[in-house]
């Protein structure tokens, strides 16, 4: 990840400043409105393709799904309006939907704090002129390109499987592990297991926050005799906070849509006994397994208002824990 | 630090480090051994070396995965374009024009990168498949050109707003047009920006599966993603050692442009660091 991507969270977070206004903007002679009608117009050509994929590839089709989410559409079929059938099918009939939503949240609950631990460990033990900084950073790192690969997934269900290397190494102890992808109980655990490792994503952006911290506030704390404990409740761990929130909200966002590695996993079913069925699985089954489109569009309108409404919780108790100090 | 705890710390990390690593180069090791041996050895020294399952896994399917990696580079090949030519155009009139609405277009873009995929995945497939498009790179491909990645859009209006208004000033009265301070003073600068750009599209797209999966089903056009998951699915579990051979050459370009972007990642931090 580059340097450019890492500054981002901050930024992303101070408030926005107003876009830059040309000097001299009152005085609307006609000369400055003929440049400024320049201006747009080019502004709009280097839009054009933005604008034509906004509206054709994402406004449109979210509409249409809306519209399809009423109704029961096959492909092959008119669609067939059934009002608000697909809805209440989803909460009150289908224990799949129920079984899909309660798999992701439990997946979401545990692996992203998890994984926003281990990366926040990692990216403390690695602060502050480290030797060979840059390649623990990288060996960290490395499994986050990787981890959403097919290439990964499979290997998982190869370390997990009932002869695979996990149980492999245990034997070496003496115990008889079970099959962890094959047993309910455990199958999720394994792919909770798979997001953890793939901390090292966030753990580049924590780096970058570390580094945006002033040295000269520990040297003060410091002086006045702060304990390196008392220095990380103080100093560190509040200053961070707006990072931490940063990395939450899209780490939720992100693993609430999560797909191959289920996918793989447990080949393309979500089993066993649907312990592993992701909600972006099941979405999927549905819309191009089944073919019930209009029923997959409602499923994507119910993931799109939970992940905003999850996206705003984090806004709202945002208040209660981040802090947003005058660092600069 | 004292030094005794200094090196306990990176016996640590190295510690860490290797169990981190260790799925990984137990997959390489893995696709060096005789099929029997895979499970009997958990150890990461194979004690009987073989390339056999590379050559059994390149050919185990329909075509061999020359054939696969193809497709994959085309499809990545072109995404990595679109997506340097679409969200630079749009990244500059964001960071540097004034028009009409600019504050909420850009607040809808920023709304746009948060969205789920799947909230637009229904219709587009229909819409792609009344344009016969199934089965083709198009759907994968057109909506890059599109600027739909707007993530990208964002990373480069961050770095846009850094360089100094200055240079365009210098070059508008000099008799340049919008053309060509985007062309000749903007983009140069963006380097960068671009370099960012370019290799996380060229590994979400080789990594991507959802859609590969879904618009690539005929056998002939399949990605090295999609021809993974039917090498796993056609041969169940046996044969493991080509496919864990397959799978390591599937990640090679990822490991490629890692390596390669990591060169330009420690440039970019040694830069800030002088600050």
């Amino acid at each position: 990840m580059s340097e450019s991507i890492s500054v981002t969270p901050e930024r992303a977070l101070a408030p926005k400043r107003a876009p830059d206004q040309p000097p001299g903007r009152r005085r609307r002679t006609p000369h400055v409105n003929i440049h400024r009608r320049r201006e747009a117009r080019a502004a709009y050509v280097f839009l054009a393709p933005w604008f034509i994929g906004l509206f054709v590839i994402t406004v449109g089709p979210i509409l249409a799904s809306l519209y399809l989410s009423f109704t029961d559409y096959s492909l092959l079929e008119e669609a067939k309006w059934v009002g608000l059938g697909n809805y209440t099918e989803m909460f009150f009939e289908d224990d799949r939907f129920i079984t899909s939503l309660k798999v992701t949240t439990i997946y979401v609950v545990v692996s992203v704090p998890l994984q926003l631990a281990f990366a926040l460990g990692l990216a403390l033990a690695l602060d502050r002129g480290l030797r060979g900084l840059s390649f623990y950073r990288s060996v960290y790192y490395l499994p986050s390109l990787l981890g959403g690969s097919v290439a990964i997934a499979i290997l998982w269900r190869k370390i997990f499987g009932t002869d695979g290397l996990v149980n492999g190494l245990l034997s070496v102890f003496g115990i008889q592990g079970p099959g962890w992808v094959s047993d309910p109980d455990t199958a999720l655990g394994t792919l909770i297991l798979l997001h953890v490792w793939t901390f090292g994503a966030p753990m580049v952006i924590f780096l970058a926050g570390l580094r945006q911290i002033p040295q000269s506030y520990y040297e003060a704390a410091a002086v006045d005799g702060a304990t390196k404990l008392r220095q990380f409740r103080s100093i560190t761990l509040p200053l961070l906070t707006p990072i931490i929130f940063f990395n939450l909200v899209l780490e939720v966002i992100k693993s609430f849509q999560s797909f191959t590695q289920s996918f793989i996993v447990s080949g393309g079913s979500g089993g066993p006994v649907d312990s592993t069925l992701f909600y972006t699985l099941y979405l999927y089954l549905k819309g191009f397994k089944s073919y019930e489109m209009g029923y997959a569009a409602a499923m994507a309108w119910v993931l799109l208002l939970l992940i905003a409404g999850l996206t705003g919780v984090n806004f709202l108790a945002s208040k209660y824990w981040v802090f947003y100090g005058d660092t600069k | 630090m004292p030094r005794g705890s200094r090196l306990l710390k990176h016996l640590l990390l190295i510690a860490f480090g290797l169990v981190m690593l260790y799925p990984l180069l137990w997959m390489i090791s893995s696709s060096l051994k005789p099929e029997e041996l895979i499970f009997r050895e958990p150890g990461l020294w194979p004690s009987e070396v073989t390339l056999d399952n590379y050559g059994d896994g390149w050919t185990a399917l329909k075509h061999s995965f020359g054939y696969y990696l193809w497709n994959s580079a085309v499809i990545t090949g072109l995404s990595v374009l679109a997506n340097l030519v679409a969200c630079s155009l749009a990244a500059y009139a964001f960071a540097r024009l004034n028009f009409p609405l600019k504050k909420l277009w850009f607040t809808i873009m920023l709304g746009s990168i948060m969205l789920p995929h799947h909230v637009t995945v229904v219709p587009q497939y229909i819409v792609f498949a009344e344009l016969d498009w199934i089965n083709t790179i198009w759907p994968l491909v057109v909506p890059k050109f599109l600027a739909t990645d707007a993530f990208f859009i964002f990373l480069m209006v961050q770095f846009i707003r850094t360089l100094p208004r200055e240079l365009d000033e210098a070059a508008a009265i000099d008799g340049a047009g919008y053309w060509r301070v985007f062309l000749q003073v903007i983009l140069p600068l963006c380097m960068p920006a671009l370099a960012t750009t370019g290799i996380f599209t060229f590994i979400w797209t080789w990594n991507d599966f959802f859609s590969q999966n879904l618009y690539l089903t005929n056998s002939d056009n399949l990605t090295v993603a999609v021809a993974l998951r039917q090498f796993l699915d056609s041969s169940g579990e046996s044969s493991w050692g080509p496919m864990f051979a397959m799978s390591i050459v599937s990640l090679g370009p990822i490991f490629g442009f890692f390596l390669a972007g990591q060169k330009y990642l420690i440039r970019g931090v040694a830069t800030t660091g002088l600050k």
